[in-house]
Parts: structure tokens; sequence; C-alpha cells
């Protein structure tokens, strides 16, 4: 049936028509939104905007089926799309032209757009710890959950039998509480009399943690290794339910059959569930360090004054000394070395299954 | 189903096994804290430490008079973006899962960037283009940036749940004389319905809980995140525990209602099946 409607669209005219009016009010809602063509420009792009919506209307309502069916999904695309084009593409633009922008005063809070490349170099050098930080803890936090979300999702999906949704039910759960709330319980269990230092001193672990540096003067909160571990657990899950849904599709007589070729059970685990887990991991590392690279409320909460990320510096310049074109140019290198990143990681590992 | 190991691989079991047993106790140990705190009677001012042992907590939940307005304006907010974003949402879901269409993997891609971009990033440039066009940060913006990034979220996990769905049913409706509005109000909707409920819901729940977004495109406007943020220097009233605790147990509950749903549906489906 559904080859059927397959080939009933192959006409393709009218497809092409519907996806050229989408692209047009799509570039059009940006240009109007970021000023890019204001005044008469704005006119002409919304009088372009108008006739190709009207063009569509009648292919809907004059159309005979076939025609219908091959532009419905492009209305059925239209608000969502739209929406995002204005409030997602058109705000990277803003972004991008306050970055270039400078401050005539410490008080000028419209600046003007100047090509001020200067704010850039000024984000690099001034925040290149904070940089740094960043990318370290949330390389280190994404580690980590691989480490602890890989037996996780491996025992719920080949050992899990019937109670598989209730296991993922209790990865879940914990994540209906509220994010800052679960941050602040983390002070609660690591601060100085709390029950993690407690069991240390009874195990007389200090003196190790404090060799390794998770401990810092007899403190575990507001060490780097706090920060890491906040991190890490408010991440896990963006770990666990990719691996779990990627594991879950393995046919186990694969491994039943590696197993009859003589493999040893570790070697099966290597050479057929490992490699199959592989898009899993994947996805669930940019889920983990790509949020977690841009986090600022566990260094708020868990870290101290040399534990800060690139996401505070950015929410205080932005939101306290209202210098939104630094913030703007952090901002955006942060984003260009993230996509950077993920491009390089993707060539790497291989996969196209990101959603 | 299980994955045969080598009597020499035993202990390797075990180890995974232990390994998850941790994870998940890691996972829940901050719960417990939350739960068990909003029972403690704080000596001072951060109910970061356990003191005693009260029921007082439970029995003036809203007492903290900001915490609980925060509350109610995030809740506000996230009814309706929620609203908006599930139509959107699901009209974006329905065209990709119902059609094959020219540009349909490029809008693929993009509907995932905004799930893969910083929250900072979301945050800070969604409020440079408010900010430009001089518009009031309020409601009206934590809305719009709500709307912004749970559509593509709804988007997705609309289309996941419904992917393994018989577009031929709604063409048999409509063979039987049903026009294609009616077929698919009559036949397409009903099914499809607890795929979009479901993701309404954590998309309901993404609202509530978004801070960092929120935090830049707020103004004045204090929900229940922004609130705890902001209180957390100067004071951890037990009551945010409480009403932590509400929200966690509220959530549960309909997760539970929703498995036993879901275990009645399917069952009725194959019963059905069956018969046939």
């Amino acid at each position: 049936m559904t080859r059927l409607l397959r080939l009933k669209t192959a006409g393709n005219t009218p497809e092409v028509s519907g996806l050229i009016v989408l692209l047009v009010l799509s570039a059009g809602v940006i240009l109007i939104a970021t000023e890019i063509a204001a005044g008469i420009g704005a006119v002409v792009v919304g009088v372009i905007m108008a006739i190709a919506l009207i063009a569509y209307a009648a292919v809907v309502v004059k159309g005979n089926p076939e025609t219908r069916r091959a532009v419905a999904p492009y209305g059925l695309m239209k608000p969502g799309i739209l929406w995002l084009s204005i409030f997602f593409l058109a705000p990277l633009w803003a972004l991008l032209v306050m970055s270039l922008s400078s401050k005539e005063s410490r008080f000028d809070f419209f600046p003007s757009f100047s090509w001020e490349w200067e704010n850039y170099s000024e984000a690099f050098t001034r925040f290149r710890p904070q940089f740094v930080r960043s990318f370290l803890y949330a390389g280190i936090a994404t580690v980590l959950t691989i480490l602890v979300g890989f037996p996780v999702a491996y025992v719920i999906a080949f050992r899990g039998g019937k109670y598989r949704m209730v296991l993922l039910g209790l990865v879940v759960i914990p994540f209906f509480t509220s994010y800052l709330i679960r941050t602040l319980a983390w002070t609660t269990l690591m601060n100085d009399n709390g029950p993690v230092m407690s069991v240390l001193e009874t195990l007389r672990l200090v003196q190790v943690f404090e060799w390794l540096h998770i401990v810092d003067n007899g403190r575990l909160l507001s060490t780097p290794a706090a920060v890491i571990g906040g991190l890490t657990y408010n991440f896990l899950p963006f770990m666990i339910l990719p691996i779990y849904v990627s594991l879950e599709k393995i046919d186990t007589r694969l491994v039943d059959a590696a197993m009859d070729l003589y493999s040893s059970g570790s070697s099966a685990f290597r050479k057929v569930v490992l490699p199959l887990a592989v898009p899993g991991i994947f996805a669930g590392s940019l889920l983990v360090f790509i949020p977690a690279s841009g986090d600022f409320v566990n260094a708020q909460f868990l870290g101290g004054p040399n534990t800060t990320m690139i996401g505070n510096s950015i929410q205080d310049q932005y939101l306290k000394q209202l210098n939104y074109p630094i913030a703007s140019a952090m901002s955006f290198v942060l984003m260009v070395i993230i996509t950077i990143g993920v491009l390089v990681y993707t060539k790497f590992m291989g996969t196209e299954e990101l959603a | 189903m299980s994955v045969p190991m080598s009597k020499t691989s035993r202990a390797g079991r075990w180890g995974i096994n232990a390994v998850a047993v941790l994870g998940l106790l890691y996972l829940f140990a901050p719960i417990f804290v939350i739960v068990l705190f909003s029972f403690n009677n704080p000596a001072g001012k951060f109910n970061i430490q356990w003191t005693g042992f009260t029921l007082d907590n439970w029995a003036n939940p809203f007492s903290e008079k900001q915490l609980t307005d925060a509350l109610w304006v995030s809740l506000r907010i996230a009814c309706i973006s929620t609203v908006i974003s599930t139509i959107l949402g699901s009209m974006m879901a329905i065209a990709l899962s119902r059609y094959r269409f020219k540009g349909s993997s490029g809008i693929n891609l993009f509907l995932v960037l905004p799930l893969t971009s910083p929250e900072v990033v979301i945050g800070a440039s969604l409020a440079t283009l408010f900010l430009d066009r001089g518009v009031t940060f309020g409601y009206v913006t934590v809305i719009i940036a709500h709307v912004m990034f749970q559509i593509s979220f709804v988007a997705l996990t609309v289309r996941a749940r419904i992917r393994g769905f018989d577009w031929g049913l709604e063409q048999a409706a409509m063979d039987l004389g049903a026009s294609p509005i009616r077929a698919f109000w009559k036949i397409t909707f009903p099914l499809i319905l607890p795929g979009i409920l479901a993701a309404s819901l954590l998309s309901f729940a993404l609202s509530i809980d978004d801070f960092i977004i929120t935090f830049f495109n707020a103004g004045s406007l204090v929900t229940f995140p922004l609130q705890i943020f902001g209180a957390s220097r100067v004071t951890i009233p037990p009551q945010i525990n409480v009403l932590a605790s509400m929200i966690l147990f509220a959530s549960i509950a309909i997760m539970v209602l929703g498995l036993v749903f879901g275990t009645l549906r399917q069952k009725r489906q194959g019963s059905v099946m069956r018969k046939h």
C-alpha cells in the first residue's frame, strides 16, 4: 500500500514547487526577523512570501488528489519549520552579528555592528581556561557515562527479561525531579560533613583520594571531581537509553553462532556485541558531551572559583556584565568548536543515525 | 533473552551485574536525599544537613509563597507551550512518516540541530534576537523559547513512535467512502494518539524543568527552576524538597498508569488480532 502511494507521487513538479514554497517562506521570515530585509526590503520579501503562499493554496484547492498528496507534507511542515526558522536560525544570525558588534561605552546596551574581531580574540585569550575546562570536564564525563551506562544498558537489554520496561523506568524516574534540585542534592551528599566524606573517612581513603586529586584539602565540593561527577550523573540517562536501544536490536543468535564457531565469551562480546552497540555509544556521547560542555549549573552548585566552565562565563558576561558582544563571541566559538568536533567524530565513528 | 557465557566468564557476568546495580543506586542516591530531606527539620536557612525528623514541611507544602508562585508560573508556561509544540511537532512527524518527499532528509537534520546545540548558545542567541527587536522579556518570550526546543523533541519522538504505522488503513477507509479528513480523525488519529500523548507528556516535563534557556529569556519572570537557582545562595527551604517529591510521585504515578494502560491496550489489540 505504501509503495502504491509512493508510485502515485512519482510526478515531481508539484513536489518541487511545494519544497520551493517552504524554502521561500522560511527564508522570508528569517530575512524579516533579522531585519536583513528592513523597510522597503521587508515589504518586497513580504509580497514574495504572500505570492508563494497563495500559489500553494491555489494548488491545494484546485489540484487533483495526486497533486494535493504531493504537496500535503509541505503544508504540514510549514508551521513547525517557520517557528524553527524564526526562533532558532534567525537568532543564530543575530548572535553572529552581535559577536562582531562593539559597545560605545560600558553602559551602551545596544552595541552596533562594526566587524569587531577583537571580541573573538578576547573570547579566546581571556576565557581560554574556561574553554579548556569545559571540553575537558565534558570529555571525562562522557567517558564515565559510557563506563557506567554500558553495563546498565547491557544488563537491562540482555538480562532484564520481562522486567526490562520496569528497569528502564527506574533509569528514567530520577530525572522526573528538577535538574537543579537533583544537583543541589549532591551538595548534601558531598559536603564536608556529608555521607560520602564520612564513608571515605571511615574507610581511611581520604589520603588515597587526595593523592588521586579527587579530594582537595579534605574537601570534595568545589573540586573538578565534584563538577565532573555532577555532569556524569545528570547526563547518564542520555547514554543509557541510546545504548539500550542499539543493544536491544541485537539478535542473540549472532552471539550463539559466534560461540558455536568456538569463540570465547569475551571475544564474542568484543567482535559481535560491541560493534553493534557502536551506534548507541555514538549517539549517547553526542547527547552527553554537547549539553555537558555548555552546562553551568553543575559548576555553579558543585564547583568553586577554579572550576568555572565556559557556560558560567557566557552567562556571567551576558546576564550580569551585560557585555553582549563578548558573550555572543564566546557562544559562537563554543558552537563552532562543537560542530567541528561532531563532524570529525561522525567521520571516525561512521554512523548517520543521530536520532 | 540472555547472552550465553562460558563458565570462566561467570565472574565477569556477576561483575557486570554488580556494576549495573551500583549504577542504578548511583542514579537514585540524590533522589533518596531529596525525599528524605523533605522530612528534615533544618537548623539554619540551608536544608543540607540532617537535623531531625518532622512532618511540618509536608503539612505546609505551599508555605513558601515565592516558591509556590514560581511553580504555578512554570505549570502555566508548560501547559501553553506543550499544546503549541504538540500540534506543530505532531504535524511534522505525520508528514515525515506518512509521505516520502523531497527535502525530508534535510528537514530531519534541521530538526536534530536544536537538540544538539548547547543550551547556552540557544538561550543567548534567542535573547539576542529579542533584544535586537526590542521584545519585552516575560511569559511570551519564555513560551516561544520552550516551544522552539519542544517542537523538535515532539516531532522526533512521535515519528519514532508511529514508525511502523500502517497508513493503508486510512486508504482503506477512503476506499470505503470516507473523506480524507474523516478517515484521518476516525482511523489514524485514535491509533497514533498514544504516541502523541507520550511525547507531549515528556515535552511538558522538559518545559517545567528547563533552566538554562529560560534563564536567558525570562527577564523578571521567575519560573520554578529560576526561583531555586536564585534562592539557592540565600536559603534552601525544605519546601523545595516537598514540592520536588510531589512532582516525582506524580510523574511516577503517570508513568505507571501509562504502562498499565499500554499493556491493557496491547492485550486488547492482541485479542482482536487473534479473532481475525
